[in-house]
């Protein structure tokens, strides 16, 4: 019997992957082949998928992008003995774009059975575990600050300092809870993970409920990703049944259980004070802080929120040791960044590297440059409210501290290509726009001042004086900033004032416009 | 796509007390009824105020806020069409806008025979392979307006 690979990942649904795997059930019935096909996580490669994989005596063997009309033709090559065929690309790891990364987090995705916990052990999964068992949990939150993981939610917080503050708390009980509001768009990283490795997810967090003393976990999962939240679901109760979860965490007597719970489509809820209100069961509106959830929290309990990729860089710290992690990176910036690159990009995916690497290296060697084959014009990076970089600033390094000095932000790591035909104008707009619809509502500068400054990009737009509004968005952005109550009306003017500081002839000052327009 | 049950008021309370007992339960009933009926009804609102100790108004408060909770039905099919960044960089305004026209409706609307809504969605982390689409709870990558119209056939009950 010969085992294939197919993922049921969400991007490896959306081009196809189901419809290749029925067509290799029917096409190896047919010609009486027995196959098991198992349906695994993506590795990330979105641009090859469906990436089907066949085991053969010599290792695994690659082929993709897989369409449901090509399954004859492969099974005619020998598909099953690894044949050649015009899609042939041979061993997976070999494959350059992924061979090219430093996977840490993500080197199981797209290897393992996502529900398989025997897969799991066997490709390095609960050495972290165990290890932290062994260790007081003022030496596991040590390890944590050692590595110098930061959060990768978007905030850039260092992890170990907030898990110290959650463990020195005392109440009389707290809770651990994973962001995985992932609503970024261009990003997709705490998607693949859940729905390729949610071991390591759950894991991460058990250590994480050891660490701090919590013996409940909630993680909120964005609606729009109901396929994540079944595997997520699953997971969990495998986890469960075997003594990974519950009263007694792998015998070391301690107690941590998980739930997984959906959200409802708002953006804001991936604010940590919003998402705990909605965890509440409440409307997602912001809370001021102080107090920090790392005192009061869910229900007021001191209570640990890290977003998913944070929780499943631990069990590699745990495993590996708080020193290898701190190996890699540059400055400030310790460890792997799981970028995700997206948008109109010839290669696009899940790019794993050690901080230090330039945007240059990701969207053009890795990102082949656009899909549309038309010049690049402008990144944006770290979701909608990053900054728009033109091509000119691509040499910029991938690190916290580089981006935030160049007027950007790093966020969830989320690169979005834009090629040359797109309007920086209506790119602004949108910012604006998207805030209106997602504002929260609690605080003055971004409920009304998301509103204001859409209605003042469409005098800019339609070229009603549009030096004198510019000046007017410029200082609309300066309030939102300096007033709004958290990162998304803070941060909109990010993609705001980038887009008309780096592309000014797209906001009518670049005298295009007939001098009686002014 | 599973057709939803008619609005019942003793089926409602069923599954309100199902979930009344997990923390902070809103969200998990407003979610279970709606993928029951299809959309949380007005007359859903003072069954869960009552089971979960909390004023209608905190319950009308928590329905409305959240973008995915429907207060009347859908039609027969949904398509979510994702409306970010990552997809305007791919035409998906565009993609959506014939989508629209051919359909005769505007966002969130319906069509004249109730057989399908559309609905803006601001990302499906399907950011690689855009424009998106979930129609129906299926992914659709690369999404133009037959594909949509495709997937909805061949998932057509």
């Amino acid at each position: 019997m010969t085992r294939i690979f197919v993922p049921k990942d969400a991007a490896a649904l959306a081009l196809g992957a189901d419809r290749v795997a029925r067509a290799l059930a029917d096409a190896a019935a047919r010609l009486g082949h027995v196959i098991e096909i198992v349906r695994t996580g993506s590795r990330g490669a979105v641009w090859l998928e469906p990436l089907v994989e066949v085991e053969t005596a010599a290792g695994r063997v690659a082929y993709g992008p897989v369409a449901p009309r090509d399954v004859a033709g492969l099974l005619e090559a020998g598909l099953l003995d690894g044949g050649a065929h015009a899609l042939r690309l041979g061993n997976p790891d070999g494959i350059p774009w992924l061979a090219r990364q430093q996977r840490l987090t993500f080197a199981r995705c797209g290897v393992v059975d996502p529900l398989s916990l025997a897969d799991y052990r066997a490709n390095g999964g609960l050495a972290g575990l165990e290890k932290a068992i062994a260790l007081a949990p003022a030496d596991m939150v040590e390890a944590v600050k050692a590595s110098g993981l930061r959060g990768r939610g978007g905030a850039g917080f260092p992890t170990g300092i907030k898990w110290n503050t959650v463990r020195t708390a005392s109440a009389d009980r707290k809770y651990v809870v994973c962001n995985a509001d992932e609503g970024d768009s261009g990003t997709f990283a705490d998607r693949i993970l859940i729905e390729g490795d949610p071991f390591t997810l759950i894991e991460g967090m058990a250590i994480a409920g050891l660490a701090v003393g919590a013996t409940k976990g909630f993680i909120y999962l964005r609606s729009e990703y109901p396929h994540a939240f079944a595997t997520l679901n699953e997971a969990i109760r495998v986890a469960e049944q075997a003594g990974i979860l519950g009263d007694d965490v792998m015998g070391s007597g301690k107690t941590f259980r998980l739930e997984a719970r959906l959200g409802a489509g708002a953006y804001i809820c991936g604010e940590e004070t919003a998402l705990l209100e909605s965890l509440e069961g409440k409307r997602g509106v912001v809370r001021a802080k102080p107090p920090i959830p790392a005192l009061q929290g869910l229900f007021g309990r001191p209570t640990l929120v890290n977003n998913v990729l944070s929780f499943a860089a631990v069990p590699w710290i745990l495993a590996h040791g708080a020193k290898a992690y701190a190996d890699y990176g540059m400055g400030r910036s310790r460890g792997t960044m799981p970028v995700q690159l997206a948008g109109n990009v010839a290669r696009g995916g899940l790019v794993e590297l050690a901080f230090g690497v330039t945007l240059r290296q990701i969207v053009e060697d890795f990102g082949g440059g656009t899909r549309s084959s038309r010049p690049i014009r402008a990144v944006q990076v770290g979701g909608p409210l990053g900054a728009y970089f033109p091509a000119t600033m691509l040499d910029l390094p991938l690190d916290y501290e580089a981006l935030a000095a160049a007027k950007g932000m790093l966020g969830h790591g989320g690169i979005v290509v834009f090629d040359d035909t797109v309007d920086m104008a209506a790119q602004a707009r949108f910012a604006f726009d998207f805030c209106a619809v997602e504002s929260c509502g609690k605080c003055t500068p971004c409920r009304i001042g998301a509103v204001r400054g859409r209605e003042t990009m469409d005098r800019v737009i339609a070229g009603e004086s549009p030096a004198a509004h510019l000046a007017l968005v410029e200082d609309l952005c300066e309030l939102m900033t300096d007033g709004s109550l958290c990162a998304m009306g803070g941060l909109t003017p990010l993609p705001v004032l980038s887009a008309i500081r780096h592309f000014p002839e797209d906001f009518g000052r670049g005298g295009s416009l007939p001098a009686a327009a002014e | 796509m599973q057709r939803p049950e008619p609005w019942n008021a003793a089926r409602a309370s069923e599954i309100i007390a199902g979930l009344s007992g997990l923390e902070g339960a809103t969200l998990p009933i407003l979610h279970a009824l709606q993928d029951a009926f299809g959309h949380v009804p007005d007359a859903a609102v003072p069954l869960v105020a009552d089971a979960l100790a909390l004023s209608r108004a905190e319950v009308h408060g928590c329905l409305t806020f959240y973008h995915d909770f429907r207060r009347a039905p859908a039609g027969r099919h949904v398509v979510k069409i994702c409306r970010a960044e990552a997809c305007q960089s791919v035409g998906g305004e565009q993609a959506a806008a014939d989508l629209l026209s051919r359909l005769g409706i505007d966002w969130h609307g319906t069509t004249a025979d109730g057989a399908l809504t559309v609905e803006p969605v601001y990302c499906l982390g399907l950011c690689a392979c855009g424009p998106a689409a979930l129609v129906d709870g299926v992914p659709v990558g690369r999404a133009d307006a037959d594909a949509v119209l495709a997937t909805i056939e061949e998932h057509a009950p």
